[in-house]
This record gives C-alpha cells, structure tokens and sequence, in this order.
C-alpha cells in the first residue's frame, strides 16, 4: 500500500563523459515521457478534452448537424424551469439513494455469510458473480421479459398462490416501474459489494472473533466492534464506487423502460441522451449532462475522506 | 473459562486445518437457518433470471404464451428454433464479431498503454509521478454519461462515426485507468533487485520492461486483461450513440433496436440473443475465476 520514496536504486548513473544524447536516453523524466505518452495521448484526445468540450457545449446551442453559438446560461434557464429535468434529478437521487441503500445492506449481508466456513465455497463465491460478468444490457433484456405486463413469471406466480388476483403492470405503472428498476439494478449490484466486501471481511483475523467470544461478546457485538470497524475503509470504496455507478446508470434504464412510464423512470443521464442525441438538442443534452458533475465531485470528495481515514486508521491503532 | 479454552483448543486440533476455530460451537440447525437458507434464496434470486433466458430461448413458441396448459417453468420439447433463427436468419453473427472485434482491439491496446505508465508510474518514478497516478485514478471516476455527448462530437470531428473503430479508440479511456492501477500493484511487488542486476548487466529500460517485469507480472496482464474485455463487452452508451448502421453494431445495442417489434413471440429470439451475447463471457470467467476476482477486489484495495 504505501510507497516508500527511499528506494531508487537503479539511477546511478554513468560514470565518465556522457555525449548529450546518453544522457538524454539515461535521463528517467525524458523515458518517462514516452512511456507516458500512449496513455496520455488516449486520456486527454477522448477524456479530458471532451469533458471541457462538454461544459462548453452546455453553454451553446449546438445541435446535431449545425454549429452552435455561445448563448450563456440559456439552456441551464431552460432547464431550472423545466419540471422534466427536476423530475429526471429527484428519480437519480431516489434511484440511487434507494438502490444503494439496499445493495450495501443485502451485499454485506451475503459477504458475511460467503465468510462461512461451508463446503463447495469457491464454486459458490463463483457463481454470486455471475450476474456482474453477464452484459447488463442482456440481463435489461431478460427483467423485461420478467416484468412483461402479460407473460410475466412474477404475476403468474403470484396469481397461482392466490396473493393477486390481475397481472402486475410491473414496466407501466410510474410507482411498479421505480421498484422494477430498482431491483434489477440491486440485482446486478450485490454481487459485486458481496465480493469486494468478502476480500475485506478475509483480512480479518479470525483469532479477533475467538477473543471476544471468549470475552462473551455476542454475535451483534462481534459485528458491530471488530467486523464493522475494520470493513469501513473498504466500505467506503465499494460505496463510492457502488454510490458513482448507480448514478449515472443509463444501460439498465434505456433497455428497460427508456425512461417511461411517463418519465417516472427518467435519470439524468437517459434525458440527456433523449434531449442530446435523439431530439439533436446537443447544446441542451450536454448542460443535463455537466450538472451531474456537482454530484460526482460531491461522491468522489466522500471517497477521497473515506481513504484519509484509512490512513489515519493505520497510522494509531491505538484505541 | 479455562474449560472453554481447553475445550476449544481440542475440537481445533480434532477439526482438520480447514476449519475455523469456532465452528464446533454451531449445530447443524441453527447452520441451516442461519446460512444455508438465506443463501440458497439468495442464490436462486440471483440466478433465476439466467435460468428464465435459457428456457424462453428453447421454448417452443405455443408454450411461451400459454401458461394455463403448461407449466411455465418447465419446458416440454425443447427446440432450437429460435437459435437457429437468431444464427442463421439474422445479422447476428455479424454483431458478435463487431463486439469480439472491438472488445479485442480495445483491450489490446489498453494494456499496451497500461503497462507501460504503470512501468513509468511505480519504478521510474520520474518528477510527479506520484501526481499522474492521482489524476489516472481520477480519469478513472469519470462516467460515461456525462462524455458521449461531446464524444460524439469529437468522433463526428475526426470522421469516424459509425465505425467500430471509434469503440476501439474511446473504450480506452475506460480501461487504462483501470488497468494501470492494477499493474502498478502487480509490479510493487517485483523486487528491486531484479531490474538492478539488468541494469548492471547493461539491460535498457526497454529491456527491462519486455524481459524482466512484463513476464513476472503475467497474473495481473491476465486479470487486467479478462476485466477490460468483459468491460467492453459490456458497454453500452458509447456504442449506442456512435454506431448507427445495422450492420455495424455491437451485441448489446443490436438486441436493444433491431429486436424490438410488435411481435408476440418476439420473446425466444430475444432471449437466445441475450443468451448467446452472455455465453462467451461466462465461459470466459468460468476459465479464469481467480483472475476476475483478484482483478475487482485488486483495484479497490489499492
């Protein structure tokens, strides 16, 4: 984890009289800049300069097809009076609040038990993953066919037991439509926090447990004083990582829903695409897409604390 | 107290190296309800929609919608008709080897480039080095869905829209900050000492890199290498926004636009579609399990 300056050996460097293009070649800042360069190259060409071209675009009026011209904040006016958008802000808060939310507790629920000793454990880890590995827009496809408002397997089941008695609208109606997607995106996510949360939970000396056992700590204790306290940096990763990804979901919402029934399942990122790409309102599309920068930033600064307290955590251990 | 110490420290020394110390003190019952119940409903929940897409795909079409005469969970005689269909009847096969042919490319050069700034990041530790390892972290949280639009543009710009190789040259920026964090771990622990006696040798830095640091770090080329691929496989957004003609379109998008009509029973060969799309994956990772994982928890960690 932590890198220690001290060791650089391997610079010693020529001795006698080096030509100017030895030293050139010897110099490690000149070798780094080449090794450097394809990926500088890839990150700034198609990553740091669309993201300033994108701010920049919110503030025209570009559309597909035609130049567009500087107009201020008139799409960001446009759109501070537009209750689609406030709609599309408060579905991303909710959708990710709520399906974090769950994903963190089922996730961590399921690493505790995969920690376990039981047999056939790795073949188990294994296919927890499964869902992760497998496109999420091909997964999309097999909850819509779940959530079918004729054909679906959930309503005939629960016809069957006699709880319902109609086909569940699960893709039709705004309330079912939020749930439905929900839960194929904690779906998608729990194995993913279960796993990374497992390879934490490992960490953990086991010897910690048979103490406080013998101290006579109750199983909510054990979790509550060593478990707990020493997942939380990994915790604040996975969540971070979890809490960004949710977010700016779009694949699991466009094959679902794509954004309907009327915009209750509209995030952030499918009406920028619907309002950028599909209506070739560029200009307006990118100002959706740059407001979502405040709550990156916003999560990122959560991760970045997160990590100092890991520092802090290692650094005095002393409580 | 002493008794219960005692008593522990025979059942570990009866219990065999694999178990852990505590567990004699759980019954079999209270396991059963405590462990093997929730996680087998779990694992039926996470796994009940692949079971779903492998039946709808081999379902005859009279028992996809009739679900009074048969029972929806079984299926009676199974045909590959809507396989078949999806092979031979569609442009399908095309769409897999646009996905293959992009996922391939991307990957490719996304590792080349990976390791070498990883290479430069952790050993030559050349002025700032330590600031560009934040900045590729950073590239890292950078979301898709707030960079297609001006992507778009950008593409549009240098003439390559509705081209795969767009894909080739964005789904980089996806996968170097990915990768590079991973082998920067991977090449800490190669010992110093190694890359000293080359360079004593007379070994360039080149050299060093292809002979000595790239073969020692071949399990995290691997798992670099099975995440970026199953990252491009997986990639939506970029790949529907950019490629426009049927012919050149990856899986994922195809079976979004090109399988949604009126049709009623539309549901088998959009499921054999989902299916086929998912199976080089999933054999992929059945292969190299250790990898994936090592790859996933890797990254956060560090």
């Amino acid at each position: 984890m932590s890198t220690v300056q001290t060791s650089m050996p391997a610079q010693a460097v020529a001795a006698g009289e080096p030509s100017f293009w030895s030293r050139l070649s010897g110099n490690r800042n000149w070798a780094a800049f080449w090794f450097m360069l394809p990926t500088a190259a890839f990150l700034i060409l198609f990553l740091a300069y669309p993201l300033g071209l994108g701010v920049w675009m919110s503030f025209t009026d570009e559309r597909i097809g035609r130049a567009g011209a500087f107009i201020g904040i008139e799409n960001y006016q446009w759109l501070w009076d537009d209750s689609i958008f406030w709609l599309s802000v408060f579905n991303t808060l909710f959708y990710t609040l709520i399906a974090s939310a769950i994903k963190f507790a089922i996730g961590l629920y399921l690493a505790l038990l995969l920690n376990r000793h039981m047999p056939f454990k790795a073949i188990i880890r294994s296919i927890v993953l499964i869902p992760f590995i497998v496109p999420t827009v091909l997964s999309a496809i097999a909850f819509w066919w779940i959530y079918d408002s004729q054909f679906s397997i959930i309503s005939w089941s629960l016809i069957k037991l006699g709880v319902i008695h109609s086909n569940i609208n699960f893709l039709g109606d705004s309330d079912w439509a939020r749930a439905s997607v929900i839960f194929a995106n904690v779906w998608r996510g729990v194995p993913f926090v279960a796993i990374t949360l497992l390879a934490g939970l490992q960490t953990v000396s086991p010897s910690l447990y048979e103490a406080a056992t013998l101290d006579g700590a109750t199983s909510w204790q054990r979790f509550r004083f060593i478990t707990y306290p020493l997942l939380t940096p990994i915790i604040a990763v996975v969540m971070t990582f979890s809490v960004l990804f949710t977010f700016t979901d779009f694949q699991l919402i466009w094959a679902l829903t794509r954004g309907g029934p009327v915009n209750a399942t509209h995030l952030m990122a499918t009406l920028s695409y619907q309002r950028g790409i599909i209506s070739g309102r560029l200009g307006e599309g990118a100002a959706i897409a740059t407001a979502m920068i405040p709550f990156l930033v916003a999560a990122i600064a959560i991760s970045w604390f997160g990590m100092q307290r890991r520092k802090w955590q290692q650094g005095s251990n002393n409580d | 107290m002493t008794d219960s110490t005692l008593q522990s420290k025979a059942a570990t020394a009866k219990a065999g190296d694999d178990t852990e110390g505590m567990s004699y003190l759980e019954s079999l019952p209270r396991r059963l309800v405590t462990l093997y119940l929730p996680l087998f409903i779990i694992l039926v929940v996470l796994l009940f929609p692949f079971y779903w897409m492998v039946l709808t795909s081999i379902k005859p079409d009279e028992q996809l919608i009739d679900m009074e005469k048969f029972n929806p969970f079984w299926v009676i005689h199974p045909t590959f008709k809507h396989i078949s269909k999806l092979l031979f009847e569609t442009q399908y096969p095309r769409w897999l080897w646009n996905t293959m042919y992009v996922a391939v490319g991307a990957t490719f050069l996304s590792i080349v480039a990976s390791v070498l700034s990883a290479y430069a990041i952790t050993r030559l530790r050349f002025k700032g080095a330590d600031a560009v390892g934040v900045l590729i972290f950073f590239a890292y949280l950078v979301p898709p869905s707030i960079l297609f639009i001006p992507l778009a543009s950008v593409i549009q710009a240098y003439g390559l829209f509705d081209s795969p190789l767009s894909l080739i040259l964005v789904y980089p920026t996806l996968l170097i900050p990915f990768s590079t964090w991973l082998l920067m771990g991977y090449f800490k622990t190669i010992p110093y000492e190694l890359e000293e006696c080359a360079l004593i040798d007379g070994a360039s830095r080149w050299q060093i890199l292809v002979k000595i640091i790239v073969p020692l770090a071949v399990p995290g080329l691997i798992s670099a290498f099975i995440f970026s691929f199953t990252l491009c496989w997986n990639e939506f957004i970029y790949a529907l926004t950019f490629l426009q003609s049927t012919p050149n379109k990856t899986v994922p998008v195809a079976i979004v636009n090109e399988f949604v009509d009126g049709d009623i029973y539309k549901w088998g060969s959009l499921m054999a579609g989902a299916l086929v799309g998912s199976l080089p994956l999933v054999i992929l990772y059945a292969f190299f399990v250790e990898h994936y994982v090592s790859a996933m928890t890797g990254a956060v960690k560090e």
